[in-house]
C-alpha cells in the first residue's frame, strides 16, 4: 500500500481514470490512514467510512463505464460547517452536536456531482471562530508538524485546522474550508499546504453554517494549487438560492495555473512590514519577491492605507453579523436544549450558556454590543465605511497590479499552549489575511518555506476581483520555486 | 365636530397613528418557495429556511415586490427605487431565526394619503409614513398542553406589507374609516384579501392624548395587533381614557406596548420595563439591496385596476348616481362589477334604486353575499328590463324577485309561470272599475262631493281586483274619466 | 477599560446567554480590551464614505412566485429536541 499517499489529488485522479488504481482501494487507503492517525490528530468529528465505501464502488462503476465527473472517486474530507445530508453537521459546537440536516450544501452537491467520495467530517473551531482551532467543543486538533527536537503538540491553525491537519498528515487527497478572515490561507501556511479563499460570491453560500455572511467564502485545501484547482472548478459556480452568489462562468483554473508571471505586476504593499515581523517571515517575503522577479514579474511599491484597520473593521463587521446569525440556536428547532422547567427566556439562556464555547459567547456578546442601541453608529456603521475605505485600497492597487504578494501568517505554528490569553494578541494572527476578506477579493496561501524550528510558512498571493486564474498562476510559479516537499512528522505516507 | 374626551381637568384631544400589518397575496413566502396559503396542517408550510435550519438563505420573492409597488401607488405614494432589508433582533418562540427580516433604514415605498369618508359626509387626509415589506412570523398555540405552548411555523415568513400612518387620526372613527379605506385598497389592488378574521390585516395602533390646541404630542403607547375594525376604535376609547387618567392623576404615561382586551374593554402592558427592547437593526448581510427599475415601475402602474376613488367618479359621470350611492356601490368591487353589469345600457336610475332597495334587501334576508348572490347580475337586468318595456310593474317586479331569490328562475320564466304580465287592456280595466263603482256607490258619492282622498282606495280596490297586474297608469287614466262620469 | 458589570449583564441578556457571576467578570475584562482596541477606529476619517453593503458583485436578483419548497413536515421536525404532534414545544408562553 506504500506509495498511495503519495498522490496528489491530480495524480489520483489520473491513475483513476487510467485504472492503474480503483477508488476502493483508494478510499480504503484512506481509510485506514484516518483509523490510524486520527485517533491522536483529532482532525475529523464524524467518520463516514460506510459512505465512503459505497461512493467508491459507485465511482468504480462509473470510471468502468468511462464515465464519471472531474473528481470521480477522490477521497475528500468536508468541514463540518457544510451541511451534508443525513451526515451529522456541527459547525464543532455542542449547541447542535447531533444535528443531522435534512438538506446538503450547495457546494458539497457539487462535489458530489463530480463523483467526489467524503470520508467524514472535519474538526474547526467553533463556529468558525479560531485561528488555531482550539475552540472545537470536539477538542482541539494537532498540528502534524513538530518543531525539530520537540515533542510539543502545535496548533494546525483555524478555523479549518482540521481541514489542514488532515491534507498535511496524508488523511485525504483534499479537503473543504470555509474563510470568513483567514480560516482556509492561515491553517493552509501553518500546515505546509494550499488554500484558495475564493472571491466572495463565486462558490454558494448555500447550506454552509454561516459565521459573518458578508465575508464567508468556501474554497478548497489540498497539497498543491493544481488540486485546489481542480477542486475549486467544481465547487465553484453560481446558485440561485443565494442571493449574494455572482453569475460568472467558471473557469477551466487547472488551465490557468501554467500561464506563468511574464509581465505580471506583483504588488508588495508597505503597509504590510508589520511593527516586529519576524526576520523570518520578512526573509520569506524577500524569497517570493525574487521568486516572482525571477519568473519575469514586475515588482511594485504599493500603498494600502487602511491595512492597520483591518482587522478592527473585521472584528466589529464580523461580531455583529455573527451575534444576529447564531441566534437561531436557541434548543427549539434542532438542537441541544437545556430545559430546567423555566420561562421561554430561562431555556433561551440555559441552552445557548451550556451550548456555546467561551470565545463564541465572547463574539456574540460584543457583537451584540456594537449593535445596541446607541453603539450602532460608533462601531458598526463606522466599521462598514472603514470597510469602503478598504476596499477601495485594494481598488486602486490593481489600477496597477495585477496581483500582491504579503506573508500569510505574521508567524509558524505555535504550540497548543502558547495561545495567548489575551483575544486581541490571538486576533492577531489574522493580520495579513483579513484584508482581502474584508474587500471581498480572493487570495490563496502557499507553503513556501519552513521556519527556524522547521514548520512551514506561508506566502499569499491577493487577486482581482474574479481572477482567480492569474492568482492561481502566480501562487504556481512559487510553488515550483519554493517546491515546497516537507513531510510532516505524522503522515500517512511516513511511519509515525 | 372633533372627537373629545372629557376628564376632570377638561376635555381632551386624542393623537392616533396606526401600523397595519397587510398579508400579501402571493403563492409563496417572501423569502421561500414554501406556500403562503394559509391554514394547512401544522408545520406543512415550512421550508427549513422559514424555520431558521443551519445554513439557509433567503432570496427574495419577485411579486411580493410587485405587490408592494402596487399598492404603493394605490396609496398615491412614492416609490422608492432603492430599498434595503434590515434584521430585528430579537428572541421569540415563534421567531426562528432571531431576527424579523423588515425594511427599517430604506423602505419600498415613502409617503402617501389615504381619503378616509365620515359618516358627516366630510372626507380627511390621513397621511402614510411609509410602507415597507417583512416576515411575517409563526403562531404560538397556548391553550393545548398544561406547561408547554405549540409552535405552528405555517406563517412564519409570509410576506407582510406594513403600512404606517402618520399621526394624523383625531377619533375613533376616523381610524375605523381610514382601516375600512385601507382594506378597501388592497382589495381593489389584489395586494391583500383584507380578511382580519384570518388575520391577513391587523393593526398595532399608537395612542396619545393631549389638550386641544397643544404643540406636539406626548408620550404614546403601542396597542399591539388588533384584529378587527370594531377592537381598533374600542381600543383608543380606552386606552386614551385610561391616558387622560394617569396624566390627571399628576402621573406620567409610559411608552409601551399594550395588548387590547375586548372582553374586559382594557389594555394591559405586554412587557416589562427591564426588557426593554434593543433591535439591533443592522442590514441582512444574506440579501442585496433592492433595486427595482422605474420602467418596470411604470408597467405595474399601467396596469393597476380602476381604484374605488376613480371608479366613484365614473360611476357617477356614467350612471348619474349620487355621491352617497356611488360611495355604496364602490365599497367592494364585486358589488361594483355587479352594479354595471346590471346597469350598462338599462335604465340607469331604475338599476340603482333596485341594487341599493330590492337587491340589497334580499341579500340580506338570504344572509348571502355578493360574490354568492342568488340572483346572477344578467337575471337582474333582465327583470329590469321586464318592468322598462312594460311587461310587468314595480310592484309585481319586486313579487317576482322573491320567486327568483328562491327558485333560481329566470324573471321571464316566473311571469309566464304565474301570469303576470301586465293588463293594458283598456276594456278588461273598465270592467273591473265599473264593478268596483257599482259595489262602492256610497264612497262613490263622498268622493264626488269632495272627499278626493278616495282615489287612492279606488284604485287600490282595483289593482287588488286585478289581481296587481293592471297597468298603474293606464288604471289611474281610467279611474278619473269613470268616476268624472 | 473594562466595561460594567451592568452593561455585560445587558448584552449577555439581549443575547440570552445565561452568565455565571464569575463569568461576568472576565468578560467585563476580555470584552473590554476589545472594545478600546476597535476603538482606534475613531481614528479614520469616514466623512462622505458610504457604508459598504455587499462587495457589489452580486446583481439584485428576485425569485418567481412559485411554490417550489415545504410539504416537509419531517423534515423540519426530524432534529427537534422536544415535539408534540406536529408542533415544535417551548415552556409555556404566558401573554
Ligand atoms: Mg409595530
Ligand atoms: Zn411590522
Amino acid at each position: 500500500m506504500s506509495g498511495i499517499h503519495d498522490f496528489t489529488l491530480a495524480s489520483a485522479r489520473d491513475a483513476l481514470k487510467a485504472r492503474k488504481i480503483s477508488a476502493v482501494e483508494l478510499t480504503n487507503a484512506y481509510i485506514d490512514a484516518i483509523e490510524r492517525l486520527d485517533g491522536r490528530l483529532n482532525s475529523f468529528i464524524t467518520r463516514t467510512p460506510d459512505l465512503a465505501r459505497e461512493s467508491a464502488k459507485a465511482a468504480d462503476a462509473a470510471l468502468a463505464k468511462g464515465e464519471g465527473g472531474k473528481l470521480c472517486g477522490i477521497p475528500l474530507g468536508i468541514k463540518d460547517l457544510f451541511c451534508t445530508r443525513g451526515v451529522r453537521t456541527t459547525a464543532a459546537s455542542k449547541i447542535i452536536g447531533n444535528f443531522v440536516p435534512p438538506y446538503e450544501s450547495t457546494v458539497t452537491s457539487n462535489l458530489l456531482r463530480d463523483g467526489a467520495v467524503f470520508l467524514g467530517k472535519l474538526n474547526l473551531d467553533e463556529f468558525a471562530m479560531g485561528s488555531a482551532n482550539l475552540t472545537s467543543a470536539f477538542g482541539p486538533v494537532e498540528n502534524p508538524w513538530k518543531r525539530k527536537g520537540s515533542d510539543a503538540k502545535l496548533v494546525p491553525g483555524g478555523s479549518s485546522g482540521g481541514s489542514a491537519a488532515a491534507v498535511a498528515a496524508g488523511l485525504v487527497l483534499g479537503a473543504t474550508g470555509t474563510d470568513t478572515g483567514g480560516s482556509i490561507r492561515q491553517p493552509a501556511a501553518f500546515t505546509g499546504i494550499a488554500g484558495v479563499k475564493p472571491t466572495y460570491g463565486r462558490c454558494s453560500r448555500f447550506g454552509t453554517i454561516a459565521f459573518a455572511s458578508s465575508l464567508d467564502q468556501a474554497g478548497p485545501m489540498a497539497r498543491n494549487l493544481r488540486d485546489c484547482a481542480i477542486m475549486l472548478e467544481s465547487m465553484a459556480g453560481f446558485d440561485a438560492r443565494d442571493s449574494t452568489s455572482v453569475d460568472t462562468p467558471v473557469p477551466n483554473y487547472e488551465a490557468a495555473l501554467s500561464r506563468g508571471v511574464k509581465g505580471l505586476r506583483v504588488g508588495i504593499p508597505r503597509e504590510y512590514h508589520a511593527d516586529g515581523m519576524p526576520a523570518e517571515i520578512e526573509a520569506l517575503w524577500q524569497q517570493g519577491i525574487d521568486w516572482l522577479r525571477a519568473a519575469g514579474a514586475e515588482i511594485v511599491d504599493i500603498s494600502l492605507p487602511h491595512t492597520k484597520y483591518g482587522l478592527p473593521t473585521y472584528y466589529i463587521a464580523a461580531l455583529a453579523e455573527a451575534s444576529s446569525n447564531l441566534a437561531r440556536y436557541d434548543g427549539v428547532r434542532f438542537g441541544e436544549r437545556v430545559n430546567h422547567g423555566g420561562s421561554l427566556d430561562e431555556l433561551y439562556e440555559a441552552t445557548r450558556a451550556a451550548g456555546f464555547g467561551d470565545e463564541v459567547k465572547r463574539r456574540i456578546l460584543i457583537g451584540t454590543h456594537v449593535l445596541s442601541s446607541g453603539y450602532y453608529d460608533a462601531y458598526y456603521l463606522r466599521a462598514q465605511k472603514v470597510r469602503t475605505l478598504i476596499q477601495r485600497d485594494f481598488l486602486n492597487a490593481y489600477e496597477n497590479v495585477d496581483v500582491i504578494l504579503t506573508p500569510t501568517a505574521p508567524s509558524g505554528a505555535f504550540a497548543q499552549d502558547e495561545k495567548p490569553t489575551d483575544p486581541v494578541q490571538m486576533y492577531l494572527n489574522d493580520i495579513f489575511t483579513v484584508p482581502a476578506s474584508m474587500a471581498g477579493v480572493p487570495a490563496l496561501s502557499v507553503p513556501a518555506g519552513l521556519d527556524a524550528h522547521g514548520v512551514p510558512l506561508g506566502l499569499q498571493l491577493i487577486g482581482k476581483f474574479f481572477d482567480e486564474e492569474t492568482l492561481l498562476a502566480a501562487g504556481h510559479v512559487i510553488e515550483q520555486a519554493a517546491s515546497f516537499n516537507h513531510r510532516p512528522t505524522i503522515h500517512a505516507g511516513v511511519s509515525a | 365636530m372633533s372627537y373629545r374626551i372629557t376628564g376632570n381637568t377638561g376635555e381632551w384631544e386624542i393623537v392616533v397613528g396606526l401600523e397595519v400589518h397587510a398579508q400579501v397575496v402571493s403563492k409563496a413566502k417572501l423569502f421561500s418557495g414554501a406556500s403562503a396559503e394559509y391554514g394547512g396542517e401544522p408545520n406543512t408550510h415550512v421550508s427549513t429556511i422559514d424555520a431558521g435550519f443551519p445554513g439557509m438563505l433567503p432570496v427574495l420573492n419577485q411579486e411580493c415586490v410587485a405587490q408592494a409597488v402596487r399598492t404603493g401607488l394605490g396609496l398615491n405614494a412614492q416609490i422608492n427605487l432603492f430599498s434595503r432589508f434590515d434584521r430585528k433582533n430579537y428572541f421569540y418562540a415563534d421567531l426562528p431565526t432571531g431576527y424579523q427580516i423588515s425594511q427599517f433604514a430604506h423602505p419600498i415605498v415613502g409617503t402617501g394619503k389615504v381619503i378616509v369618508d365620515l359618516a358627516d359626509g366630510s372626507t380627511r387626509e390621513i397621511g402614510v409614513t411609509r410602507l415597507h415589506l417583512e416576515q411575517d412570523a409563526g403562531k404560538s398555540i397556548h391553550d393545548q398542553d398544561p406547561t408547554r405552548s405549540f409552535i405552528d411555523l405555517n406563517r412564519a415568513g409570509v410576506c407582510l406589507m406594513e403600512i404606517v400612518s402618520e399621526p394624523d387620526i383625531r377619533s375613533p372613527e376616523e381610524a375605523g374609516a381610514y382601516v375600512r379605506k385601507l382594506r378597501q385598497i388592497l382589495r381593489y389592488l389584489g395586494t391583500c384579501d383584507g380578511n382580519m378574521e384570518e388575520g391577513s390585516m391587523r393593526a398595532d395602533v399608537n395612542v396619545s392624548v393631549r389638550k386641544p390646541g397643544e404643540d406636539g404630542f406626548r408620550t404614546r403607547c403601542e396597542i399591539k395587533n388588533v384584529n378587527s375594525i370594531r377592537y381598533v376604535m374600542q381600543c383608543i376609547e380606552v386606552e386614551a381614557q385610561r391616558q387622560v387618567q394617569i396624566w390627571e392623576e399628576g402621573g406620567e404615561v409610559d411608552q409601551e406596548t399594550r395588548l387590547f382586551d375586548h372582553v374586559r374593554s382594557e389594555t394591559r402592558s405586554l412587557r416589562s420595563k427591564e426588557d426593554a427592547h434593543d433591535y439591533r437593526y443592522f442590514p441582512d448581510p444574506d440579501l442585496l439591496p433592492l433595486i427595482i427599475e422605474q420602467s418596470w415601475v411604470d408597467e405595474l402602474k399601467a396596469a393597476l385596476p380602476e381604484l374605488p376613488e376613480d371608479k366613484r367618479d365614473r360611476l357617477e359621470r356614467e350612471y348619474g348616481v349620487t355621491r352617497y350611492e356611488s360611495g355604496v356601490l364602490v365599497a367592494e368591487q364585486a358589488i361594483a362589477d355587479f352594479y354595471e353589469t346590471v346597469a350598462k345600457g338599462a335604465d340607469a336610475r331604475l338599476a340603482t334604486n333596485w341594487m341599493l332597495g330590492d337587491f340589497f334587501a334580499a341579500l340580506n334576508r338570504t344572509g348571502r353575499s355578493i360574490e354568492d348572490s342568488p340572483v346572477s347580475a344578467s337575471s337582474l337586468r333582465e327583470l329590469l328590463a321586464l318592468i322598462s318595456d312594460s311587461t310587468i310593474n314595480g310592484k309585481i317586479a319586486k313579487e317576482v324577485l322573491e320567486d327568483m331569490v328562491e327558485t333560481g328562475d329566470s324573471a321571464a320564466a316566473i311571469v309566464e309561470r304565474k301570469g303576470l304580465r301586465q293588463v293594458t287592456d283598456t276594456g278588461a280595466i273598465e270592467t273591473a272599475i265599473r264593478e268596483i263603482l257599482a259595489n262602492n256607490a256610497d264612497k262613490v258619492s263622498e268622493f264626488k262631493s269632495g272627499k278626493d282622498k278616495l282615489f287612492g282606495f279606488f284604485v287600490g280596490q282595483t289593482m287588488k281586483a286585478m289581481k296587481g297586474k293592471g297597468n298603474p297608469a293606464l288604471v289611474n287614466e281610467m279611474l278619473k274619466k269613470l268616476l268624472a262620469e | 477599560m473594562s466595561l460594567d458589570a451592568k452593561t455585560v449583564t445587558r448584552i449577555a441578556r439581549l443575547a440570552r446567554i445565561g452568565l455565571a457571576p464569575e463569568e461576568v467578570n472576565a468578560l467585563r475584562q476580555d470584552m473590554g480590551s476589545i472594545i478600546d482596541w476597535v476603538e482606534q477606529l475613531n481614528e479614520v476619517d469616514v466623512t462622505d464614505v458610504p457604508p459598504m453593503i455587499g462587495t457589489g458583485l452580486a446583481k439584485p436578483r428576485l425569485r418567481e412566485d412559485c411554490v417550489t419548497d415545504g410539504n416537509r413536515r419531517d423534515d423540519v421536525l426530524s432534529n427537534a429536541p422536544d415535539r408534540e404532534g406536529p408542533f415544535y414545544t417551548v415552556p409555556k408562553v404566558v401573554e
